[in-house]
């Protein structure tokens, strides 16, 4: 189902990282990772909280102090101005204007991303996509303050779905939602990768959304464990789902003593 | 010979007059949502001017002389608080995160809330304004149009502080608790009390690099002059012109990449 290309002629990366390092105070949140993330693909970010994803995504979004190492998104530095436009970011807690209604704060993020009367058919067609794409057609006059915690995530990410964007940025989209919406939330995320050809990087720790990604990166304690497809993790740990391939990574990891600098919890 | 550019950034360092305004009417729409807030905003100045005119009832010159000094501290106090909580909460909540990872410019956010807040405060001065001057006698030798010149640039002062001192709140308790810190050392310098060449020379000093001081100053000119001093223009000048650098410092706090 994933149409790589022939060796040779792939496209370049979406993201590329290379020795990626974060300093938070004086703590090392991200420890010299390499990955590529490839054009139309779906990559999983899994691992416990506190390893280090959300900063990983913050620094693919610009948003991240203290980067060090090489990180091009889009055949750019990370952060460059040209990439706002192309990249949607959706942060864990959703960050929405609790005192607008659904459709005013799609409204002015729109209003941000296309601005002028010249626009405004766009706008009013993006706006009216997106609040489709996240089945929020009933709810689009109410107060954000008035949805349930789900519904005003699936605001939030109807932000990022306002642009169009290349990449897409979405940390645990799909936190408290109810199957059936978690469900068409991924026959989505699959629909853009496939029809959009966007990039998509999605934290989550529910192992079983795993199963739906194109390729996994695998994280603990601000380093990559394992960076390959659901299918060949499985292979690789002799093991029927990826959360016991990655219990048995863990385990493997932990034996090797690969951080001895890391105190044992 | 052709040379590889760099694609240019999707916002100029310049104000995009679109952006701005969008800004501008998200916050006056959350407003809308708040209907108390507005009422409170409006009601409290005319409400305490009115207490302050039957305090002094036997004193009338002293309402005169407080009364068009407090039309300028009012604007100036509300729009401190209710920009200082705003964009708390916008940094608090992850909006001002989101919005500066898209293309909108820092210029844009803080000339989006000026404008809002600035409406506000229009409408606000004009109705203390109306209230002290028709109803309640207050006897004003100028122009009142330039006594609400004053009261707008002190509310853009006000704007200004708040957006600024927002940055070194991380709570709201912290935030309100910067309305005694930055306001009321200027409140008790400005000259409201007594005349500011009265106090010990040291305070006086003090008192003549706050910018509230000028606003005093500037409405007290428009108390007893019926035409246009120097003395009032370089009064709104001083105003204005720390607005805008409270502004400019305020935009430098506003960071696309956080810790």
């Amino acid at each position: 189902m994933v149409n790589y290309e022939p060796e040779g002629t792939r496209p370049p990366p979406a993201v590329a990282a290379r020795g990626l390092t974060v300093q938070r105070g004086d703590r090392t949140v991200l420890r010299g990772l390499d990955f590529t993330l490839e054009p139309g693909t779906i990559t999983g970010l899994l691992g416990p909280s506190g390893c280090g994803k959300t900063t990983l995504m913050r620094a693919v979004a610009g948003t991240q102090a203290e980067v060090t190492g090489t990180l091009d998104v889009l055949g750019l530095p990370a952060g460059s101005p040209a990439l706002r436009p192309r990249i949607g970011y959706v942060t864990q807690a959703p960050s929405v204007y609790t005192d607008l209604t659904v459709r005013q704060n799609l409204d002015y993020f729109a209003a941000v991303l296309h601005p002028g009367r010249a626009h405004r058919d766009t706008r009013l067609t993006a706006v009216a996509r997106a609040i489709e794409e996240v089945d929020l057609s009933t709810h689009a006059d109410v107060l954000a303050a008035a949805l349930s915690g789900g519904q005003r995530s699936r605001v939030s990410l109807a932000v990022a779905l306002l642009s169009t964007p290349d990449l897409l940025v979405l940390d645990e989209p799909t936190v408290g939602l109810d199957p059936v919406l978690r469900r068409d939330l991924w026959d989505l995320f699959h629909r853009l990768a496939a029809d959009r050809g966007a990039t998509l990087l999605i934290s989550s720790h529910v192992m079983d959304e795993a199963e739906r990604c194109h390729r996994l990166l695998l994280m603990r304690e601000g380093r990559i464990l394992a960076e390959d497809t659901p299918g060949a993790l499985r292979t690789r740990t002799g093991t029927g789902t990826v959360e016991e391939a990655f219990l048995h990574l863990v385990a493997e990891a932990a034996s090797r003593g690969t951080h001895p600098e890391e105190p044992t919890p | 010979m052709t040379t590889r550019t760099a694609p240019p950034a999707p916002t100029g360092r310049a104000l995009n007059p679109s952006r701005t305004a969008a800004t501008a009417a998200r916050v006056l729409r959350q407003l809308h949502h708040d209907p108390r807030t507005i009422a409170l905003l409006l009601i409290v100045p005319v409400a305490m001017i009115t207490l302050l005119r039957y305090v002094f009832d036997g004193a009338p010159g002293t309402f005169d002389a407080i009364g068009a000094s407090l039309l300028g501290v009012f604007p100036l106090i509300t729009m401190f608080l209710v920009t200082s909580i705003a964009t708390l909460r916008e940094r608090t909540s992850g909006t001002l995160e989101r919005l500066l990872a898209l293309p909108l410019g820092k210029g844009d956010l803080i000339a989006g809330y000026a404008l809002a807040f600035g409406a506000i405060a229009v409408v606000q001065s004009a109705l203390a304004t109306a209230v002290s001057v028709w109803l309640l006698g207050l006897d004003v030798t100028g122009s009142p149009w330039l006594l609400l010149l004053v009261a707008l640039l002190d509310a853009l002062l006000g704007t200004a502080l708040g957006l600024f001192v927002s940055a070194f709140a991380a709570s709201e308790f912290q935030a309100v608790q910067f309305m005694p810190a930055v306001i009321f050392p200027q409140l008790l310098l400005c000259g409201l009390f007594i005349p500011r060449d009265r106090m010990h020379p040291v305070l006086e000093a003090i008192s003549n690099v706050l910018p509230m001081s000028y606003a005093v100053d500037g409405m007290n000119e428009v108390l007893h002059h019926s035409d246009l001093t120097g003395a009032f223009l370089r009064d709104i000048a001083v105003v204005a012109g720390s607005a805008l650098l409270v502004l400019c410092l305020g935009a430098i706090t506003l960071r696309r990449r956080t810790p």
